[in-house]
């Protein structure tokens, strides 16, 4: 049957194992503790995360991933948010590695993808600069040619795991002006590079991104990825999955801080009796309660959709749900924090972190106006109708 | 976990899309070409026999009733071809109200008697639920059904009994005991409207200018016992029952993706300056934020098909349809007005000069559908079921 949403069995075996795992071994307190720390991570649980096969999951076996779709990915990702688990799977998993899976030589493979799904290394993908907003056509960081390899030159924001990644897959401009579409490439560089200098910066969810410079880093040949000038479409269908992967993460936060309020609106007392007996509260969680369902669809319809080679099906359901988790995500995220009161403003207070995860999610691969914009710039948005015309 | 249409489905799609193309009478196809149709009760009929005859007028129903036997995915498939080719809306009170109750809960005699007419479209029905002093309080009814012989005596009034100027049967919430708590002394009646002496019925305007409005009114009127559904005092199940069927096809769903196409002609067909309002950026944004918010509403809609067709009961997503899919039909419709400017203050009865054909119902729609998160249970009222029965939250 075509339209079904249930879990497979496998799924479901996926879904459980992530979820004890995350009771077990990597609940609130383990990210309270990690954000202290200067990598804001742990290898030991990457590695083991490489051997419960998650991070090989969208990969295809002949590259020795696990041949999953990315909605399997989806539904780990969603659990991993219900316990904050800080390990870099978007920027290693999603975005890099997906690069490199797709456009990669057998050589870059091995080399990067491989040690990744394993769980020895880690990556991360540098392509917002300071002026680009979220537009990824726009890249002043310049690659040119030297001897038989190439040199790079530019700064690059906001690199989420760019602080720590072992490989840094860096989009640069080999030809054309700072808007042109055509003319970008993708370079695969070593996070001890000569010439690179990475600054980490603290994020407000308490994780850590690198603000990289490349000041004449140079690269061999054989790490360009992909074909020279043609990365942007790679690019965009990358942060495609990048925006369908924070919806995934971003429903577990959803969903947490939305289950978190009904209970405390079970237990906490005020005007002696429990402050879910009132009304404008209970419509309130209702409300939420709707925003929270709203979400889950669009997310594993986006899911389903990231693997679509068909630019516009992906993109538009992408968007449809990055415009979910962005506004209906946030009517969770505000009234959780209302309705807890002012415990709720509090750093001690766990739901605080939620928030402020999903904020930075939120702001991740394409704003709502932005995704709005692109939807409606979409040929099919009125194709049909003028079409009649 | 999947959603894609196999070669199979997508032939069923093309198979229900050239039928339907073809079996249009041309009158209703010609009116809806013309984007927001406002059919009349006979033109309505007269579609409802021909999916009838075709055997495709109750997907919903059981095979073994009248239903098709189609699976979730071509329900869903059918229900999208209906409103790509704006075929007139169903009268729901027979086919997806009191049919499924019958099914549910009632005697064999009564099934045999009511089911097949339902389908054929031979016996319209309308709903006697809401009274002057029983409306999100539905519990505080006071029609009174009395026994005497072999009958019920029904004494009193009914209001927003939908269309029972056009009804031959209404379903009806009695009172035949006033001890205890008020859900306990309610009894489930069906009552010939046409034909029973003592019945009532004034139609009265919507605000959209149609007769869609009436109230019924009962002064002895005789109802065999035979046409109770359910044992007497026990009609609350029944009424909840029913208003579940309800809720899940009231959200609007697919009307409002139906709308947005609308909006989008209409902005094709405004003129502003010498470009159209489609070709305005910031018109277009407010076009795709409702669509991609469609989108979303129409995945919980789906999900909530794809849950009943695996048996499982109603969760949390079908609760919360009608409230989100509600606000969203609104906002559309506002949107619409919105986009036809000068032309959206005018009302369907200006001369055809003054207000293009595609535009005429528009006001009338956009006011009637402020009904749309009131009827079904208020959308506070959902709320409150949701609060109580699904987050469990304390009542005071």
């Amino acid at each position: 049957m075509a339209v079904n949403f249930d879990l497979t069995e496998e799924q479901q075996m996926i879904v459980d194992s992530v979820a004890k795992f995350v009771a077990n071994d990597s609940n609130v307190e383990r990210f309270r503790k990690l954000r202290e720390t200067p990598r804001g991570w742990e290898p030991q649980m990457w590695e083991q995360m490489g051997e419960f096969g998650w991070l090989g999951v969208p990969f295809p076996e002949e590259q020795g991933g696990f041949g999953g779709k990315f909605v399997d990915l989806a539904l780990i990702l969603e659990q991993l948010g219900r316990g904050l688990v800080p390990e870099p799977i978007i920027p290693s998993v999603v975005l890099a590695g997906g690069l490199i899976s797709r456009l990669g030589s057998d050589e870059q493979v091995t080399r990067s993808l491989q040690p990744m799904m394993a769980g020895k290394i880690s990556l991360a993908l540098a392509y917002a600069e300071r002026q680009s907003r979220y537009d990824l056509h726009d890249c002043r960081t310049r690659a040119e040619r030297k001897g038989d390899g190439w040199s790079i030159r530019g700064e690059k924001h906001w690199v989420l795991n760019g602080h720590a990644a072992d490989r840094i897959v860096v989009a640069a401009r080999t030809s054309g002006g700072d808007r042109d579409r055509d003319g970008i490439s993708l370079f695969v560089v070593d996070g001890d590079a000569e010439g690179l200098t990475r600054t980490p910066v603290n994020g407000m969810d308490g994780h850590r991104t690198g603000l990289l410079r490349l000041d004449d880093v140079a690269v061999k040949s054989e790490r360009l990825l992909g074909t020279e000038g043609g990365a942007l479409p790679h690019l965009e269908w990358a942060i495609d999955r990048g925006a369908a992967a924070v919806c995934a993460e971003g429903q577990g936060e959803i969903q947490e801080l939305f289950d978190r309020t009904v209970e405390y609106l079970k237990e906490r007392k005020q005007f002696d009796v429990p402050i879910g007996t009132f009304q404008a509260l209970q419509h309130k969680a209702v409300d939420m309660m709707g925003e929270t369902e709203v979400c889950r669809s669009t997310m594993i319809l986006a899911a389903i959709r990231a693997d679509s080679e068909n630019e516009e099906e992906r993109s538009s359901e992408i968007s449809a749900a990055k415009l979910q988790l962005t506004e209906g995500g946030w009517f969770v995220q505000e009234n959780a924090i209302q309705l807890f009161g002012g415990i709720g403003v509090t750093d001690e207070q766990d739901e605080g972190l939620f928030f402020k995860r999903l904020r930075v999610l939120q702001g991740l691969f394409g704003d709502a106006d932005w995704h709005v914009d692109r939807f409606q710039r979409l040929r099919r948005f009125d194709a049909e109708v003028r079409a009649e015309a | 976990m999947d959603l894609s249409f196999t070669p199979e489905q997508l032939d069923f799609r093309d198979e229900v899309r050239g039928w339907i193309e073809k079996a249009m009478p041309a009158a209703i196809k010609k009116k809806a070409s013309q984007g927001i149709p406002y059919f009349k009760q006979d033109e309505t009929m007269e579609w409802h026999r021909v999916l009838a005859e075709k055997g495709w007028i109750a997907p919903n129903w059981p095979k073994e009733y009248g239903g098709t036997g189609w699976d979730v995915t071509q329900r869903y498939l059918f229900q999208q071809e209906l409103v790509r080719a704006n075929t007139p809306e169903l009268s729901p009170f027979g086919l997806n109200m009191v049919g499924p109750l019958l099914i549910q809960f009632g005697s064999d005699e009564q099934k045999a008697r009511f089911l097949p007419r339902i389908l054929s479209g031979e016996e319209v029905w309308c709903q006697g639920y809401s009274e002057p002093n029983a409306g999100s309080d539905l519990a505080n009814l006071q029609l009174r059904a009395e026994k005497d012989g072999d009958d019920y005596v029904l004494n009193g009034q009914k209001t927003w009994t939908t269309y029972a100027q056009y009804a031959d049967w209404i379903f009806v919430l009695a009172r035949t005991s006033s001890a205890g708590k008020k859900q306990e002394g309610i009894t489930f009646l069906l009552a010939d409207v046409k034909n029973t002496p003592g019945i009532t019925v004034k139609p009265f305007l919507t605000t959209g200018g149609t007769d869609a409005f009436s109230e019924t009114w009962f002064q002895d009127a005789r109802v065999p016992q035979a046409n109770r559904v359910g044992p007497e005092d026990g009609g609350w199940t029944m009424a909840k029952a029913l208003l579940g069927h309800e809720r899940t096809l009231i959200g609007g769903v697919a009307q409002s993706g139906k709308w947005i196409q609308v909006v989008k002609r209409i902005a094709r067909d405004t003129p502003v300056g010498d470009d159209c309002l489609l070709d305005d950026p910031a018109f277009r944004r407010r076009i795709a934020r409702l669509e991609m918010r469609h989108r979303a509403v129409n995945m919980v809609n789906l999900r909530t098909l794809a849950a009943a067709q695996l048996g499982h009961a109603p969760g949390a997503e079908s609760s919360i349809l009608k409230i989100v899919g509600t606000e969203l039909y609104q906002e559309v419709t506002e949107l619409t007005l919105d986009a036809m400017g000068h032309d959206a203050l005018g009302w369907f009865d200006s001369p055809a000069e003054a207000l293009p054909e595609a535009e005429r119902w528009v006001a009338s729609q956009f006011n009637y559908l402020r009904a749309c998160t009131i009827y079904g249970g208020s959308n506070e009222i959902q709320k409150n079921i949701v609060s109580k029965h699904i987050l469990r939250l304390p009542t005071a």
